[in-house]
């Protein structure tokens, strides 16, 4: 696919005229994704798709399209010629006509310091064939439900001033629950790049042990404020609602920023929290759509205060300020929370009388000014007394300012961390990933 | 570009029980104009292919951009061996599922073709309506944006079924944002809730030009205004909030797909069960909801789903009863129930699931003024902000943008962050009052989120005001 794209690009850029720079962005993937439930395959399929984004810049103006590519090339009067080549040139034209009706933009702004970058994974993939029937057979006489997606991801960019990048990743995500009844289940995820059969036994049976837990009576705990654990999965979903216009630049400057309130009244997080897009550690592409390369790490609140947005280009020329990387919708692709000083064998002990909580559901912000937070209890949560878990909860609503949870409220984060990949697949399968600690917070608002 | 896929489809003559083709080519085009600058317009053509196969009671898909002979033989041959490689382990004989071969061809009605206007002029429509929106310092953001969609979807069996389907969708939408020290609040009209099938003709139709004066005053009134108080009372409901009450609390549940199981790892499950259908008390006898394909510029009107089922209007709630799920053919086998045509897919790269479609409160016979006048202590709310709901849509906790006190029959002040929270299972039984149809509008969000792999598909609602007594009510901090 790299050499497609890089082709298609090479004859692209020798149609730019004159003071013209192009853009192109490439995004590819060859995915297997197999559906499952009741631990018999509910739809099976594979998806095959190319999109190219094309930007025409001359001077402050820009025009811009996206189009789906058919992939592959062909020969053309002796010489090796891209398939999409004749409707990529069309497009090229189109955006050069439209360059004349458009007016000058003047927040663009682009990358013009070439920086080519390479990152060309191993493809170690299993025969997707062996993946479903180690899955059913893993689900024989229990009730699994969940989808598997393997095969390989492409990202590339070029422009006409001689800058390349390229991204292939060849990875799976397995991401299942065991449901016991009703709405009573264990979450799973295996993700990676080596799929080991003996690692996913061991995963189903970590998993089948929560849920015997899971067969005693459910707890139905009254509306109040508890101590509770959240996992690093179910912080990680918290602490990123954030990336809903928390840590953008525009958003701080325009006054819609949820953490507004730690610029403007000096607002503060517990010492302990310090978060960062860590890209050198994350797994997704280190360039983004205007050619700019992503610092190593960007810290977004360090030891409890506001440290820096994230900047896109866009933002960066309307603001006057640099940008460092971030993509149009200014939210981090690898957030990373700073351990603590809990170790996990202790959390039990910590948490003594409260709330177990593994997973979180359909968060949004119910105060935004507030940060405040609303979502459910999802999946396996338990009831804890003295120390031991009692039993599973049924449902319950939250609604928390992430100022309490993170700040005055937070008893400890937990040493040990989890690195959380990304299963989401709208439009494609997605590359962000979350590195988290647990953490044990005290009075914490259930309402429904 | 669709006559070379039927040609290449004819060719292929695959030897399997059932093979269809579905081609999605789709344009889409969004102007937003922020702060007075125009902000990159973001065109886009998408095109591609998914070929669906049944054979020996399995069922394979195949999705691709490669639109040659060779790309589709690949694709079919792909789709043919999922099939058969998972028949023995399908989670239903899908050689049992009805599929028709249907033909035919829709059109959505378009009076002011989008594309017969000059970009210059497209962008103006913007341009002008956020011109309009910065009335004071303390609006620090503002927007104006038109979201033009096209689609042609071609079906096609290899028994001889063949339908074409041609969609224009139009979002408008405004928004614009006030802030004084610490505290922001937002007004927006259109944009998440406001999609309509058409041409510029619904710019007229939904008063586009009256809005941006209108919440540009609004969101200077919330800014001074105090949070919502707590407290029990009657609500009343914009039809801009009816929308997501209705989506999240009565059209999530009710899909069959979700009630089977199938969306547990993700979406979720519902508290309803297959054994509810026909006799639950879903809501008061005001509760009349219908899953309606035929109001034409709705957001998800359509002759046919993406299997080729032909739609009608089916009631799924009559006088509060539940009647029936939202499931297309093969739920509907599995589940043994009656559903509606609504199995449906995001693009060509996603394969159809059962999704709400259009899913509308029918009208009463109440006026506005009838409506509040009936209230002795309650809060109307507008317009969607927040919304969050169990994995079974049951319990329910969605914000407002816009609040206003009701006492004594009489609207009073102003209040901000209006919040409220519920139960589905009872919630509906307390609706105490519906609007007439004149009172009626066509709403429906581009947004709705499901699936695995995720989708993300226009769904239409349409409703009236209604009021809902006894409510748990509260603002913000």
């Amino acid at each position: 696919m790299k050499s497609d794209f890089q082709l298609l690009a090479d004859e692209l850029m020798t149609q730019v005229q004159g003071q013209e720079v192009l853009l192109l962005n490439f995004n590819g993937e060859e995915t297997d994704f197999v559906r499952f439930n009741h631990s018999r395959v509910r739809q099976p399929g594979h998806v095959h798709q190319r999109y190219l984004s094309m930007e025409l810049i001359d001077g402050e103006r820009h025009a811009a399209a996206n189009l789906t590519l058919g992939g592959g090339r062909h020969c053309v009067n002796g010489q090796d010629q891209s398939q999409d080549h004749p409707q990529a040139t069309d497009v090229l034209k189109l955006l050069r006509e439209r360059l004349v009706e458009l007016p000058e933009d003047p927040h663009l702004l682009y990358s013009v310091a070439p920086l080519s970058t390479e990152i060309e994974g191993e493809d170690g993939l299993p025969a997707v064939e062996d993946v479903v029937d180690q899955v059913v057979a893993a689900g024989e006489g229990r009730d699994l439900v969940g989808i598997h997606a393997q095969g390989g991801i492409y990202r590339g960019f070029a422009n006409s001033l001689g800058q390349r990048n390229w991204s292939a990743t060849h990875s799976f995500n397995l991401d299942w629950s065991f449901y016991h009844q009703a709405d009573k289940a264990v979450k799973c995820g295996y993700a990676g790049v080596d799929w080991q059969a003996d690692e996913f036994r061991t995963h189903v049976d970590r998993a089948l042990e929560q849920l015997t837990v899971l067969e005693g009576e459910p707890k139905t705990i009254s509306a109040g404020r508890y101590r509770v654990y959240l996992s690093p999965v179910a912080l990680a979903d918290y602490v990123g609602v954030l990336n809903w216009g928390g840590f953008g630049l525009k958003s701080h400057r325009t006054k819609q920023s949820s953490l507004l309130r730690m610029v403007t009244d000096g607002v503060r997080l517990h010492d302990s929290v310090t978060l960062r897009d860590n890209t050198a550690e994350g797994v997704a592409p280190n360039f983004q759509s205007e050619g700019f390369v992503k610092p190593d790490s960007v810290t977004l609140i360090d030891a409890g205060a506001h440290a820096d947005c994230l900047v896109s280009p866009r933002s960066a020329r309307e603001y006057g300020v640099e940008p460092n990387g971030a993509g149009a919708g200014e939210g981090a692709s690898c957030l990373d929370l700073a351990a603590g000083d809990v170790p996990m064998a202790e959390v039990l002990a910590h948490l003594d009388t409260g709330v177990w909580i593994n997973n979180v559901h359909y968060l949004n912000y119910s105060d935004r000014p507030a940060c405040r937070i609303t979502g459910m209890t999802r999946f396996a949560c338990f009831w804890v007394e003295g120390g031991q878990i009692v039993a599973p909860i049924n449902v319950m609503r939250f609604d928390e300012s992430l100022y309490r949870v993170l700040g005055e409220n937070l008893i400890g984060l937990t040493c040990e961390r989890q690195m959380i990949l990304d299963s989401g697949t709208y439009g494609g399968r997605g590359s962000t990933s979350a590195r988290f600690p647990g953490a044990l917070v005290e009075d914490f608002n259930f309402n429904l | 570009m669709s006559e070379m896929v039927e040609q290449h489809f004819a060719a292929l003559k695959p030897a399997v029980d059932f093979c269809s083709l579905r081609l999605v080519s789709r344009q889409d085009e969004a102007i937003e104009v922020r702060q007075d600058i125009l902000q990159p317009v973001e065109t886009a053509h998408d095109t591609g292919v998914m070929i669906t196969v049944v054979d020996g009671g399995g069922l394979g898909y195949a999705a691709t951009s490669d639109l040659s002979l060779s790309g589709l033989g690949n694709a079919l041959e792909r789709a043919t061996g999922w099939a058969r490689r998972t028949a023995a382990t399908a989670v239903v004989d899908h050689g049992k599922v009805a599929r028709p071969s249907p033909v035919g061809e829709y059109a959505c009605d378009i009076e002011q073709a989008w594309q017969e206007r000059p970009l210059g002029e497209r962008i103006d429509l913007a341009r002008g309506e956020c011109g309009r929106l910065k009335t004071d310092d303390r609006i620090v953001d503002w927007s104006a944006s038109l979201w033009w969609i096209a689609e042609e979807h071609l079906y096609l069996t290899a028994d001889g079924g063949r339908t074409q389907q041609r969609f224009e969708y139009l979002i408008p939408g405004l928004s614009v944002t006030a802030n004084e020290g610490g505290e922001t609040v937002c007004r927006r009209f259109g944009g998440f809730d406001l999609g309509r099938q058409g041409g510029l003709e619904i710019l007229d139709d939904v008063r586009f030009y009256d809005h941006a004066p209108v919440i540009a005053d609004e969101v200077l009134r919330l800014l001074a205004a105090p949070n919502c108080p707590t407290g029990t009372m009657d609500l009343l409901l914009d039809p801009d909030q009816m929308y997501l009450q209705i989506h999240e609390s009565i059209g999530h549940p009710l899909e069959l797909d979700r009630i089977l199981g199938d969306e547990r790892n993700y979406a979720g499950t519902s508290f309803v069960t297959l054994d509810m259908l026909g006799s639950y008390r879903y809501g008061s006898e005001l509760l009349n909801i219908t899953f309606d394909p035929t109001i034409t510029d709705e957001f998800a009107t359509y002759a046919w789903d993406d299997d080729g089922v032909a739609a009608d209007k089916q009631y799924i709630i009559r006088d509060g009863i539940l009647e029936r799920g939202l499931g297309g053919t093969t739920s509907q086998m599995r589940a043994d129930q009656p559903g509606v045509a609504n199995s449906r897919a995001c693009s060509w790269n996603r394969p159809p699931i059962d999704r709400m479609a259009n899913l509308n409160l029918e009208p009463g016979t109440s006026s506005l003024q009838e409506l509040i006048g009936a209230v002795e202590n309650g809060i109307y709310m507008k317009r969607n902000l927040s919304w969050s709901i169990d994995d079974s849509r049951n319990k329910f906790q969605f914000g407002c943008e816009h609040g206003q006190m009701i006492r004594d029959g009489e609207l009073a002040e102003v209040v901000k962050k209006p919040n409220y929270n519920g139960i589905s299972a009872t919630f509906w039984r307390s609706l105490k009052g519906v609007g007439s149809a004149d009172l009626f509008e066509v709403l429906g969000t581009p947004f709705c989120g499901k699936g695995e792999p995720n989708q993300v598909i226009r769904v239409g609602h349409a409703s009236p005001p209604a009021l809902f007594a006894d409510v748990d009510v509260f603002g913000g901090e």
